[in-house]
Order: structure tokens, then sequence, then C-alpha cells
């Protein structure tokens, strides 16, 4: 008599495009190979379209004679054996419906991302929070295999179900030795060389345990220095907390501009420097940022780096000597042109656009090849304009703002920190180009009369928390519904009685 | 067609005794050629797809045994190929998905059903029920019921499905009836295996003719006065004559345990996820031997009264396990219990849920709840309580895993689709004009209802979204849009929508998109498909088809041209013309385009003929992390990533390698005058001595004038 009691069951959660179905059938077809009982079935659906589907494998873990179990054509809850998710969430997916479960399941999960569309949307940062995803699934599941098998893939040159099948094989969950799946591919026939190095890169993952989740990637360094002397003042008048921030605000200024630009920049941040280092980073942060205020000029300097054509090269995996095409799309408006201007001219060309209508009419797209010796003279012209800059019109009006926002910070200071740190933050929404850069602003204008300066005259212990809240409203849809309900007084209440 | 099926073609011609391994439905394929059938039809949609698909690329096997395999236009042409059985004795079978294609197949079906049949006719109807469904959730039995149709719901393995198949068609030829066969979509996509048998050629077939066409008989028409006629004889003479070869064939089937006070009476399709929660339950082993005695209804129209009444005769209670509503089957059975005067108390609906899938945790808890009234000799109260409490214990531990709930991913529209660029279009357009009433339709475009775009006001069925525009467009002070895509267009749109607006003479914007496939069903191809044989042109049939109706105001405009369409959209929303306005929305499937384009530049790269290979990207030191890109396209492409820059947060837009250059991102970023943060960026192979050398020369002047290796 056997000791098997009950079927083990695997359930495969993958994407369109991911080879589920093929993983499905490797695993069924090791199962025949042993002579074990096995089912699987499957709801593709349109899931070919990129949404999720699940594949679910039944077996009866030695052979049987004259008979045949009855399998299950569905996952029940609680009763998942082997779970394989093929990215984060969708591994959490399964969690949340009851497929992994601490007694019983080993999780085979890939831990790489790709974005659901509601979380690539967001104005801000709509991403969910991977490491405590990551920690869920591995707390939930018995025995949690997780790595990014995306990688792994790729580096193989193979489909990520490759990789899962020998992560699969190397944690030990299913009675089968690894040579059982490999035959399976093998069988299967197709691009064998490439999935077996998928499999055997995802064996020896499973083997290591897996790996943690990778932090974000390294953060881009400026390589070209700003002037020693500058430098140097970061490093003596300048708090040990916060040196790095400056140093990469001193040396993007000093691109966008020149040393004495940088050199403003620091006087700028003088009056906070004895300040919360906490506030003093956000400040200089944000500072940084607004004063290398995007304008045509930024764009073409960013557009003629040497550097840009080194990384699109990589991208396009282009062998040096092949040539290779790069196309910009520009589209300045009467905005963009007058922002270049001298101020008096440019409110003039501004007002008539604006009565005209042409401000939003006037537009002029051009696709510039930069690859081509007249496409990038052109953008390393415009690029070269840097020194006209500071007579420009809309030099004058950020750095107005820059000044307005900054004493709107002091003042703040003096009543609490949180409460400068929230107005701070602010020129976050700030951003972006033509009708983008403008709905940033009319939001930040907004929340700036409506909540920050009643709240610097007559501060109140919520104050913080509503302008966060306003802050975060105006990052949820371009039409403002949210900012609105933030602003109306009902609702800026009503997080206090949650309090 | 978007697989091959040459594997799948190899089973279909297995023999006497030889093992079947593989789908469902292509067991049920194989079952149709064992039967002999004569015909075939039927219209593509999951889960039955693949049925039709596989037939139509195995011509040579289908020649051999002679059968008229056709790709039928809706699912109205092909229930009204089976009347091919009134009048011959030939075997046909149809498939479609239900309930939609037996919706749309209803008016054939009920002038089929009355005359009946003398050859076997039987229709496998997919179930897009339950879980992975992607259609309004009702159920067949209801036509079943009104229209004298034999329903058969067989157990889901392939041994079990093979032989009800088989069967089918004799109850069919038995009964004068059409039958039909459900299979759920998992049932559908089983991987299994059965003993094949060889494949029968039909008596009669397209290689061995009948002389002479059948004789005037006026009772094979659906016509009166022999209506009434028929009317009687269905219910006098088929229904009993189907009811003595289901009873006769065991085609429902008796599982007796030595629980014998109770007893569960079960629609096939349940059955495995039955025994399996029996299981969990103490109450059954993993081999189908279950202490409580289970009547297996693998036909649920008609029931067989003696059947059910001496099934519950001496027994305390019984519960019907009948997925849907109404509860038609529990209906007849306790009329049935009634009329014999049987005391046995009746579960079902009390138990179980009147709507949804029946799935492992429903069929638990419903047996947990019947037993627990109870407690029969042999079941143990506390074990079923225990049971119960664990389930819903997993389950909360489940739903509170998370400190973040996690959205759904629903399917969308592939990289590069050609379709995603109308959507952008029509979202740009509202931003200029406000709200716009949008009649949806089903199709790949259905995505368009989903995150980013959000557009539609309604989705009236398959084809139908200019005629549910009709109602609308008078009230509106703005016109409206439908949009259809070109399977649509064929498949129904041309008359529901098109003709009754020019008839009508009303004023409407009507969006076909030809991509020239019914993609989301798998790429079939329909009356305006490429040439079999590919690579040429989309016909222009749907122009001169528009045309010769009579359309005046026609325009076939490329999709990814954004500004053209958001112009040409506007100009339909302004223009004084009133009467009916066309937009084809032209744009190859990117799906079939890709994979036709690999296969080619394979051959150029090695015949060394130059290739050019775009795809783009965003400058992420550009890029202010704003997202207002993808909100206008939600390409799966078109992602985001982390920001590289050490002074902000918001990740920024990212281009990722499975980019196919479609050009959306420069149209759109050009239309809706988004940033300058989007390059195209194009590989040249095989590139010529000249271009190299220019190249050559261009990197040298650019070297020299580009400012080193500099920030970023």
């Amino acid at each position: 008599m056997s000791d098997v009691t009950r079927p083990l069951t695997v359930l495969i959660a993958a994407m369109g495009g991911e080879g589920g179905g093929v993983l499905m059938n490797w695993i069924v077809n090791a199962a025949i190979s042993k002579g074990f009982p096995v089912q699987a079935t499957s709801i593709p659906g349109v899931a070919q379209r990129t949404g999720a589907t699940t594949y679910y494998i039944e077996m009866w873990p030695e052979q049987v004679e004259g008979t045949w179990p009855v399998f299950s054509l569905s996952p029940a809850t609680g009763e998942v054996d082997v779970m394989i998710s093929t990215e984060l969430v969708e591994g959490s997916r399964a969690l949340t419906n009851g497929y992994i479960t601490p007694d019983r399941t080993t999780l085979i999960g890939s831990t790489h991302r790709v974005y659901l569309t509601l979380e690539k949307m967001g104005m801000g940062d709509g991403r969910l929070d991977d490491k405590m995803l990551y920690a869920a699934l591995k707390k939930n599941a018995k025995n949690a295999v997780m790595f990014d098998a995306a990688e792994i893939a790729q580096r193989e040159g193979t489909i990520i179900n490759a990789v899962m099948l020998g992560a699969l094989a190397g944690s030990g969950a299913l009675p089968f030795e690894p040579e059982a799946f490999t035959s399976a591919i093998e069988e299967e026939g197709k691009a064998v060389k490439a999935n077996l190095a998928g499999f055997n890169a995802g064996l020896e993952m499973a083997k290591a345990g897996g790996s943690e989740l990778a932090g974000d990637p390294a953060k881009r360094e400026l390589t070209k220095k700003a002037m020693w002397e500058v430098e140097n003042k970061v490093e003596i008048d300048f708090p040990e907390a916060v040196q790095d921030i400056l140093q990469h605000g001193v040396r993007r200024l000093s691109d966008y501009q020149d040393a004495g630009y940088a050199r403003y920049y620091l006087e700028r941040l003088e009056p906070f420097k004895d300040k919360d280092p906490d506030l003093l980073r956000e400040v200089a942060r944000h500072l940084a940022i607004r004063m290398s205020y995007e304008d045509i000029i930024r764009v073409a300097q960013a557009k003629v780096r040497s550097a840009r054509f080194e990384r699109i090269q990589g991208e396009l995996r282009a062998d040096p000597a092949d040539p290779y095409h790069v196309t910009e799309f520009f589209k300045p408006g009467l905005q963009e042109v007058s922002d270049l201007l001298p101020p008096s001219l440019a409110r003039r060309l501004l007002s008539w656009g604006a009565t005209s209508g042409k401000l939003k009419s006037l537009h002029w797209g051009m696709e510039v090849k930069t690859t081509t010796v007249w496409g990038f003279v052109r953008v390393k012209f415009l690029s070269s304009l840097k020194w006209w800059r500071p007579k420009s019109y809309r030099w004058a009006v950020e750095q107005a703002a820059i000044d307005s926002w900054l004493a709107l910070v002091t003042q703040a200071t003096s009543v609490s920190t949180e409460l400068a740190l929230e107005v701070t933050e602010l020129a976050r929404l700030i951003k972006g180009y033509g009708s983008t850069h403008q709905r940033g602003t009319s939001n930040y204008q907004r929340i700036v009369v409506d909540l920050v300066t009643p709240l610097v005259s007559e501060p109140s212990p919520d104050g913080p928390s509503r302008i966060r809240q306003a802050r975060e409203a105006a990052l949820i849809d371009p039409d403002g519904k949210a900012l609105d309900e933030a602003l109306t007084p009902a609702a800026a209440s009503a997080p206090l009685a949650a309090e | 067609m978007e697989r091959s099926f040459a594997k799948e073609i190899e089973l279909l011609k297995l023999g006497e005794g030889e093992t079947f391994n593989g789908e469902g439905i292509l067991a049920v394929t194989k079952a149709l050629l064992q039967s002999g059938v004569a015909y075939v039809g039927g219209y593509q949609g999951a889960p039955v797809s693949h049925l039709l698909d596989v037939l139509v690329q195995a011509k040579d096997l289908m020649g051999e045994l002679g059968i008229n395999v056709e790709a039928n236009s809706s699912e109205s042409s092909a229930a009204a190929m089976l009347g091919a059985s009134i009048n011959y004795p030939v075997r046909g079978a149809v498939t479609w998905k239900s309930v939609v294609g037996t919706n749309v197949a209803s008016d054939a079906l009920s002038n089929l059903a009355s005359p009946g049949v003398i050859g076997g006719a039987v229709i496998i109807s997919g179930e897009d029920y339950g879980e992975g469904a992607s259609i309004i959730q009702e159920r067949t039995l209801a036509y079943a019921l009104k229209s004298t149709i034999m329903l058969v719901d067989p157990r889901p393995n392939l041994e079990t499905i093979v032989d009800m198949v088989e069967k089918s068609f004799e109850l069919s030829e038995a009964s004068n009836s059409p039958v039909m066969v459900e299979l759920r979509i998992r049932a559908c996509h089983v991987q299994g295996s059965f003993k094949a048998k060889d494949n029968k050629p039909s008596p009669v077939s397209a290689i061995n003719k009948a002389d002479d066409p059948a004789g005037f008989l006026y009772d094979r028409l659906a016509h009166p006065p022999v209506t009434f006629v028929q009317e009687k004889h269905k219910v006098e003479e088929r229904i009993p004559a189907a009811q003595k070869y289901i009873v006769e064939n065991n085609m429902n089937e008796l599982f007796d345990g030595d629980i014998a006070s109770h007893g569960i009476i079960v629609q096939g399709g349940l059955y495995n996820t039955l025994i399996r929660r029996l299981t969990a339950l103490g109450l059954a082993d993993n081999f189908g031997n279950s202490r409580i005695p289970i009547l297996v209804l693998n036909v649920t129209h008609p029931l067989v009264p003696e059947q059910i009444t001496s099934f519950c005769a001496g027994k305390e209670a019984v519960v019907v396990m009948e997925e849907g509503n109404p509860e038609f089957l529990e209906q007849q059975i306790g009329q049935m219990l009634r009329k014999s005067e049987l005391q046995t108390k009746l579960h079902g609906k009390d138990v179980l849920p009147a709507a949804g899938e029946y799935n492992a945790d429903v069929i638990t808890q419903g047996l947990v709840d019947f037993l627990g009234q109870y407690t029969p000799d042999g079941v143990e109260g506390e074990a079923l309580r225990d049971e119960a409490a664990r389930l819903e214990n997993v389950k909360a531990n489940a739903q509170s895993a998370l400190d973040q709930n996690v959205p759904p991913r629903p399917p969308g529209f592939c990289t590069g689709c050609p379709e995603r660029p109308v959507f952008s279009a029509i979202k740009l357009l509202k931003e200029e004009v406000g709200d716009i009433h949008i009649a949806a339709d089903i199709g790949c475009h259905a995505f368009g209802t989903y995150a980013p775009f959000s557009i539609g006001n309604s989705i009236l069925g398959y084809g139908m979204s200019l005629a549910s525009a009709a109602g609308v467009r008078q009230i509106q002070k703005k016109r409206t849009i439908s949009i259809m895509g070109d399977g649509g267009f064929w498949h129904n749109g041309l008359q529901s929508g098109v003709l009754s607006a020019l008839f009508n003479e009303g004023d409407a914007i009507l969006i076909i998109m030809q991509n020239g496939y019914s993609s989301a069903t798998g790429q079939q191809n329909i009356p305006s498909s490429r040439n079999r044989n590919n690579n040429q042109a989309i016909t222009g049939e749907i122009e001169r088809t528009l045309r010769s109706l009579g359309v005046e105001w026609l325009k076939t405009i490329r999709t990814y041209s954004v500004d053209v369409m958001v112009d040409t959209l506007r100009e339909a929303m302004t223009t004084e013309f009133d009467g009916l306005k066309v937009i084809i929305a032209d744009g190859e499937c990117m799906l079939a385009r890709q994979r036709r384009l690999k296969a080619d530049n394979a051959r150029k790269l090695e015949r060394g003929i130059r290739v050019e290979t775009p795809r783009f990207g965003v400058d992420d030191e550009v890029c202010t992390g704003d997202h207002s890109c993808i909100r206008l396209s939600g390409c799966p492409s078109l992602t985001i990533k982390p920001n590289p820059d050490p002074l902000r947060t918001d990740p920024v837009a990212h281009v990722n390698n499975g980019c196919v250059g479609c050009g959306l991102c420069g149209e759109v970023s050009h239309a809706a005058i988004l940033c300058p943060s989007f390059y195209k960026a194009e590989r040249v192979q095989n590139a010529g001595v000249f271009e190299k050398a220019l190249y050559k020369v261009r990197q040298g002047v650019i070297g020299l004038m580009s400012n080193g290796r500099d920030a970023a």
C-alpha cells in the first residue's frame, strides 16, 4: 500500500509571452516520463495579449495500476504545493488568493517587476512597495526560492520559463531529478541550448537559496567636477550629512550654467545651514533642481552629450562598425521661444499669444537627426546659448519663483520644521514641459494660496499633514479632481478625525 | 493564423488503440472524426477556437475523409449549416463560444430544432463561464430547454468527453434532435489522454456525393402548419426517445456510497471539483470512491424522472449542484419528487450561491452547510466544521498578508498594437472638445476600456457598437463615436450597424479598426484578411463594400498618424455633413506583422541585404517623471524605472527592449506636445559601403564638436 495520500499540485502564474504554457508542458512531460498520472489545464483566454494568467497541474507522485486519480481542474485555497510566479506582483496576487500557505507551499518566484498600468500612470510615484511584497511572500511560503529570473533569462539569452523550471528542479519540491526536466526540454526540441543554459542558471540559483531583492540601481554620478573652490566651500561651510547632495548640486549647476551660478546656489542655502539637517538636505535637493529648470538650452545640452550616444548604441546592441541614426522629437511653441527672449519682448509676445490664441495653437514640430552633422550642429548651437540664459525671460521668472518659494520655506521654519519640510516638498509638483509644467505650477500656486499662506500666519497642528495630503492629491489625476477635494474644508478636516 | 497545428493534426490521424495525449478541445475534434461527420463549421472564440483552427489547417486529412470544413462568417451561419442534417442522414458538428455565440445562432437553432434532424447534429459549445471568461455570465441551458436541444455536460476527463461526444451523435439521431455539448473553459484546455479509434468517413460526403436531393417533404420545414405538429412531436416523441437512449446507454452515471441516507446530484462538469472536496472532508478517496452516493448528470437536458426519483427514493435529503441561475434542474427535480410523493428533502441554492462559478471553496462550503444540517451516520459534524474553519482561516490570512492591495492586470494592447494610437487620438480629442459618447465593441479594441484610456460607454455585443448608438445620437448635442473591429464589421456590424444607419440617415461616426484578422481569438482570417499566402496588402474589401452601400464620408487613416487621426476625428465631429461618417483605422495586427518581419529580416541578414531596426528611447536626463506619455499610450514596452538623477525621486519613463519601434511614442509626443525626452534610434545592418563611409565621416566631425566625456 502506498504512502501517497494526495496529489501534488502546481500553480503557475505568468503573463502573456512568458511561455507559461510551455513551462506547464515541460513539467507534465517530466511527470509522464516517470509514469506518474498527471493532468494540467489553464485559462489562457486573451492572456497572450499581455494579461496575467494561470496554469494548473496535478500529479500523483507514484505509478498506479489499472486506476486513475480524479484530478481537479482548478487550484483550491490553501492546497497548492508549488507556486511558480514569473513576476513579483503576480506572486503577491497568488498570495492574496490563498495559493501560498506556510504549511504547504514552495514558492518559486521571480522578483523582477513588470509594472501595472496603474503603477505607471501615476503623476508622481505610483509603484507598489516591492520590499513589502517580497517580505510578505518570504514570510508566507513554507519555502521560498526568490530571485530576479528575468535578469538571468536576458543574460542567458532565453525566456523566463526555462529559468523558472531550473529553479523548480533545484528546489527539490517535485520528486524528479533535474534530468527529468532537461530531457523534457530536449524532447520539446525548441531553442534547446538557450533553454538549458537558462535552466542551469535557475538550478544554481535555487541551490543557493535564491537572492535578496535588488536595491535601486546606482544614481548617476556627475563626472565633471565643479570648480575646486566651489566644491571646497561645500566641504568647509556645510555639515557632513548634506555633502553628497550639495556636491551634486554645485556640479549640476556649474554644468548647467557656470561656477558663479553654483556659488549663488550655496549663497541661497546659507540661511538654512544651521537649520535641521533633513530640512537643509531637502531644500538643497529641490533648489538644485529648480535652479536647473528645463529649458530648450538644457534639453540641447543633454541631447549632445557624447556619453548619451554611447548609451544609445548600447541599447541598440549595435556593432560599432554598423551605422545607427538618432532622431529627436522637438515641438517648441510660443512659450518656449519667449522663454529665451529678453523679458520685455517676451512679455509682449506672450500677451499677443494669449489674446490671439497662438500661445496654444502655434508650435513648430521638428524631427532632428542628431547623428547627422547638420542635425548635431543645430542642437549643439542651442546648447551653446547658456551664456545668454541669464538675460532671458524664463530666467527672471524662475529666479523670482525660487526666491518666493525660499521665502515661504523660511517663514515656515519659524512655525515648525515639519511645516517647512512640507513647503519644501511642494517644489516636487513643478516639473515637466509645456502644459505639464503649467499644470504643476498652478497646482503649486493653489496649494500655496489656499493652504500654506494661511497656515504660516495662523499655524495649526494638522498643517503639515494637510499640505502633504494636498501635494499627494495633486499627483493623483491630471484634471485636478483629487486636489479640488483635498482643498475643500471637509476633505481637509477628514484626516484630522482619523488622527 | 497565430500558430501552426502541425503536431495536433498528427493527433487527429491516430488509429484504433493508439493513445491520444493532448488538449480537451482537440480530443473533441478527434471524437468528431471518429463519429463520421460529413461537415464541420463554427465561429472562433475562446475556449473553442482550436477546434476549427486545427481543422482549417488539416486540409489534406479533411480531403481524405471528405469532410466539408467551413469557417463561418458568424455563429448564425454555422448553426444554419446544421440544416443539412434535417433532410439528409449525415452527421455534422459546429462550434462557438457560448452564451454569446448561441445568442447569435438562436434564430437558426430554433428553426433547426423544430423540424428536428435525421442525421446527428451536434453543437460543441465552449462555456465561457467563470474565471477567465471574457463575456457576460449566462447559461446555455435556457436555450436547450426552450428549443428542445439536448444538452450534454460531461465529466471533465478526456475519456468521458470523447465518449459523450460520440454518444451525442447517436442521441441526436435517436431523438431526432440537435444535441449541444457544453465544455467549460478549463475542460477545453485540460491536458489528458484517451484510447483513440479509427476515423470514420461519412457514407455521404464531399467525396461520396448523394445522387439526388432529398424529395419534397413539408414536415421538414419550419413553417406552419407543420410547426404545430413539430412542437407536439418534441414533447411526445423526441424527449421520451432521448430519455430512453440516455438510460439505456448510461450517459448519466451513478456512483454509489455507504452513506445511503443522503445523495448528491451534480452537473457532470463539476464532478472533479466535487470529488476533491469530498476527499478533503474525508468522505471520498482520490480515485473517485465517494461514501455519499452521487448521481452525475452528463446530460442536463432532458432529465429522466425515473432516474432522479429512484436515486432519491429512501434518502433523507439530496443536494443539487447546479451552476448559475435560475436553478432549472433543482426546480424540475423538486417537481419530480413532489409528483412521485417522495419526502426526500431537496437542497441546492439554499446552501450554494445562486450566481458564479462553483469553485473548490464554494463547493466545500455547500457540502458543509448541507451535511451539517443532518450529520448522517459516518459523517462527523466536528470534521465538517473544522474544514470550514480552516478554509476561512486561510482566506483571512491571505487577505491580510499584504498592507497594500494588488490592482488587477487585465489583458491589454500588445506592444506596438495599431489600435492603441486610435485611443490616444480619441483621448486627445476629448481634451479638446470635451467628453464624447463612445459606443465600444467586442475585440482587442475593447482593451481601450481599461486604463490608461478608460474609453467606452457601452458594449452591446460583437459588431453592435454602431447599432447601439442609434438611440443615443438623437439625445446628444455632440455626435457619438462607435468603434468596431474588422472582425465585428463582417460578423454583424455591416448589417446591424452600417445598413441601419444608412437606411435611417443617421448622423453617426464609425471607426473601423482594420487590423486584418480576428485577432483577439488567435488571428483567424476574415473576409478582408491578407491573402492566405500573405505578404499582400490588406484587401480593400471594407472600403469597397462601404462605398457600394453609399457611404459618402469615408476616410482611411494609418492608425499611427496620431495627429492626422485627431484632425480627422475633429472634422468628423464638426463637419456639416450629417450622414454616416466612417473612418477606417488601418494598421495590421502587430503580432502578425512582427512574425513576418522576423522571418524576412533573418532571411535578409543571411543574404547580406540591408536591414533597418528602429526602436524608441527616453533620455532620462530630460524626462522629469510626469508620465503623461504613459497616460496616452499604456504600451507594455513604455514603462518606468527608478530615477537615475541623484536629486530626483519620481521614477522616469523608460522604453524597454520589447519596443518594436511602431512610432507611437514620437507621434504622441508631437501630437500632445509632451516633452523632448523621446528619441528614435535605428540600427542599420548590412549597410552599403557609401553609407558606412558617410557614417564614419559624420561620427568623426561630431566627435570633434562634442565636449568629450562630460556629465551624465
